[in-house]
Parts: structure tokens; sequence; C-alpha cells
């Protein structure tokens, strides 16, 4: 039986780890490699970088990052943030991740995600969708909007009809974000997730409103997610991975109990 | 000197960083004579089969692979290098280096989970496998412990001798297979933490009779 994984998400803007509430306000609280290296050895079953360096000159410190991690962790890890060609996922790639993660990228441009699952497989190709509910509409059936540029361009696309198309292109994965629940830490958007693991054949990893090990056993059974993104709650010291899985141990969810 | 074949075949790096980890000297190499000289060999990949057998053809590395077994070298297989030594893959529908019988299959449409959840595809993810048959390599395993997947497709040797251990995704399928000195995951053991790494460690200290 495939176990639920407990994600840690990183932010990493111009090598330091950052962590922002809905999209804003980033503080840097640490160097990536080590709180890698130290999620790794607490039980993380895998980790997420966001590169939100905003300068594209500065983009090669991140690969250089990559570089560090890939040495230091033997989990799988994967790599977003400004993403934009298969020469960029090749530079990820080659630095050492087993994934990558495509967002604003995939929505002005879908060939993208075929064009990584072609060179790369399938599994390499994450789609990182950041959602926002607006309310159901003529243009957004199922009530959730896709929006980019870090929550603030709404796209006028239905978040459903995106996850659908986008794996018929070949994503192996899809990370879905919600907008309205990130850095809050009240719980994840569980109608959200349910909604779209339930139209999709390929896994999703729920992102955004983790703060309490409840919040992950919902999302992993109501939510229907395969997986759970964590930030806030372990960064800041409130929750180790350790006591989140034996929560969601203790509740009959199948985590990974030994590392 | 450990040598871990290049075939362009994905992320290479993450298991010669493993296996530096552990403490052995290894080379990511196409070089023929690189290849022929090393103790031991370790043939990995991500990707699909078909560009695969392409780039290993036009390598000349399919009669370096079947050399290295023949000469009685262990070589360690990982997930699509242990779909590759069987002799057919259904994805593309390519023929494969033939060292194992049988065929690489794709996971059924429709599995579901023992309490009737649908399962999806690929199976990506931590999970375990169920000894078959006692080997080295895989001695230092504890029943719990959980190894890295992601695939669409598995091996399923004709002769029940080659299956070591099997995984549960729906259906039961074979997850280490391998005779005298092969030895094959469909798991990734360079991303399965410190079991992975156990395993990999035993993989470099093996000396098959």
């Amino acid at each position: 039986m495939l176990s639920k994984r407990i994600i840690p998400c990183l932010d990493v803007r111009e090598g330091k780890t950052t962590k922002g509430i809905k999209f804003k306000n980033n503080v840097d609280i640490g160097d990536p490699v080590e709180m890698a290296r130290m999620y790794y050895e607490a039980g993380a079953d895998e980790i997420v970088f966001y590169d939100i360096t905003a300068s594209h000159e500065k983009r090669d410190i991140m690969i250089e990052v990559v570089k560090n991690v890939a040495k230091s962790i033997f989990i799988p890890f994967s790599v977003g943030g400004g993403i934009r060609t298969v020469e960029d996922m090749r530079k990820v790639l080659l630095a050492g991740a087993e994934k990558i993660s495509v967002n604003s990228a995939a929505v002005k441009n879908p060939e993208i995600i075929s064009q990584g699952a072609k060179a790369f497989g399938k599994q390499c190709i994450v789609l990182g969708m950041d959602v926002k509910y607006v309310g159901k509409k003529d243009n957004i059936p199922c009530g959730y909007e896709i929006v980019i540029n870090g929550g603030r361009t709404y796209m006028g696309i239905d978040a459903l009809e995106w996850a659908v198309k986008a794996e018929d292109l070949g994503a192996g994965e899809i990370c879905l974000n919600s907008i309205d629940a990130d850095g809050v830490q009240e719980g994840y958007e569980l109608n959200l997730t349910s909604m779209i693991s339930e139209n999709v054949g390929i896994p999703v990893i729920a992102s955004g409103g983790a703060g309490k090990p409840k919040h992950l056993a919902e999302v992993l059974t109501k939510g229907k997610a395969d997986a759970a993104l964590i930030a806030s709650m372990i960064h800041y010291g409130n929750y180790t991975i350790s006591e989140i899985k034996s929560f969601l141990d203790s509740k009959k969810i199948d985590v990974r109990m030994t590392w | 000197m450990i040598a871990i074949i290049d075939y362009d075949a994905g992320n290479l790096a993450s298991v010669a960083h493993a296996v530096t980890n552990i403490g052995f000297d290894c080379t990511i190499t196409n070089d023929l004579k690189i290849i022929e000289k090393a103790e031991r060999v370790i043939f990995p990949g991500v990707g699909a089969a078909g560009a695969a057998m392409d780039s290993l053809n036009r390598l000349g590395l399919d009669s370096a692979i079947k050399k290295t077994v023949a000469s009685g070298k262990p070589l360690l297989g990982i997930c699509l290098g242990t779909q590759i030594i069987m002799s057919f893959s259904e994805e593309n529908n390519t023929k494969c280096l033939d060292i194992i019988e049988g065929n690489v299959k794709a996971f059924p449409k429709d599995i579901l989970s023992s309490d009737n959840r649908p399962l999806k595809i690929p199976h990506m993810g931590w999970n375990s496998f169920k000894r078959i048959v006692d080997h080295p390599v895989i001695e230092a395993v504890n029943r719990d412990d959980e190894f890295y997947f992601v695939h669409s497709y598995y091996p399923d040797p004709v002769d029940e001798k080659h299956v070591i251990g099997t995984s549960h995704h729906g259906i039961i399928f074979p997850s280490i297979i391998g005779f005298n000195n092969v030895i094959a995951t469909q798991f990734h053991p360079e991303k399965s933490g410190r079991p992975g790494l156990n395993l990999l460690k035993n993989f470099c200290e093996w000396q098959p009779c």
C-alpha cells in the first residue's frame, strides 16, 4: 500500500529560505540546504523548493542550492519557480532534482507540459496550480479560478478544466495550492482538493493552510489528497514531522513511519 | 570502482551521490572499457523504454551489460534499468535485453485499494515490499521499511524463481527481481532514505557465489 506523503515546502529567495502569508511579507528563516537535510533526517517523504527570486540574473544561485541539496538528502525533491522552457527544466534536473514544477509558464504556454513530459518523462513534470475561490460563473463552472504572478493576476481559467487539460498534456502530478488558505494555518481547502483529486488520475499534493496535524488528516481523507505540503507549522517549530506522522498513524492513515 | 551506466536516462547523479555517501568510489560512464574494468555495475534510469533502448544500442551498451552479466560481476538494475533487463516492454512495444525472460507490463486501469478507493498511476511514492526469497542485498531491510517508487510499468518474470520481492498497488507485482549475480529493484534505493542507502551498501559489498 502506498503511503500518504508529507512534504515540507521551502520557499527560496536568492539562496535563502523565506516564508510569507498569502504570498506577501516574506521573511528569511534559514539556509535551504541545512533545512532540507534537517527535514530529511526528521522523516520528510519528499521536499519541494520554490524559487521566488525576483531577478532573472540571480536564478543561477538556485542551481547551486539544488546541487548541494542533491548531495545532502536521499529522498526525492522537486524545484519550481521561474521555469519557462525545456532548457530551464534540464538545468534543474541535471543539478539533481527529481521533478520540476511549472505554474505560471504552463498557464501562458501549456505546451511546456507536453514538451517537458516528452523530454524527461511524465513523472518529472509537476503542474503547480495557484487557485482562488471566486464563486461559480459561466467561464468558471467549478467556482475556483487560476491565478498567476504570485496570486496577483486572475486568468479567467477554470481550475478543474485546467487540471484535466494538464493531465492530458502529460503532467505526472498536481501540486494544488489554495491562495485563500495559504499561510493562514486554518486548514486546507478540502472542497477544492477533493474535487480536483477525484477528477484526475494523477496524484494530487494539497498545499496551503496546514497549521495542525488534524488539518493533514482531513485533507488526506476527506480531501482525497495523495500528499500534503507543509510549511509554517514546521518552519517555526510548532510541530515536528514525527509528531505529525504519529498523529496520522493514530488516525489509521498510512504514512511512512520508519526512516 | 563501481560503474554507473550513462545512457541519457535521467538523473544519474543522484545514484552517484548516494553511492559516494555510503563510502564507495563510483563513476558515471558510457565508456565500454571502464565498464568492463569495473568491479560492479549499476544500471539505473528514468524515462521511457523505447528511447532508452535506442540509446543503449547506439552506444554499444546493450552488449556491455550482457557481458557484465556473463562475467559474474554484481549488477544492480534500478527502475527503468530493471525493466530493460527483461525480454520485452509494453511501453512503446520495445524489445529489451532479455537477460530475465518475461515482459514489462502496464498497471491495469481502474485498479482499486483494499478499501475500494481508485488508485492512481503512476505508482508514485513510498511503499514496502514482501520478501519472497532471502537475498544478501535485502538482508538488513526491516518489514516496515519503505522505498520510493515512481513507475507506470512493472517487470513480470516468466520464471517465479526470478522474483525476490513483491509489492502491492492494486495488484501484487514483482518489485525486486534477479538471479545469480543480478539484482534489480523497481524502486529507487538512492531516493529511499536510510533503508535505501543500506540496500545500496549491501549491493556494494555483495559477493555473489
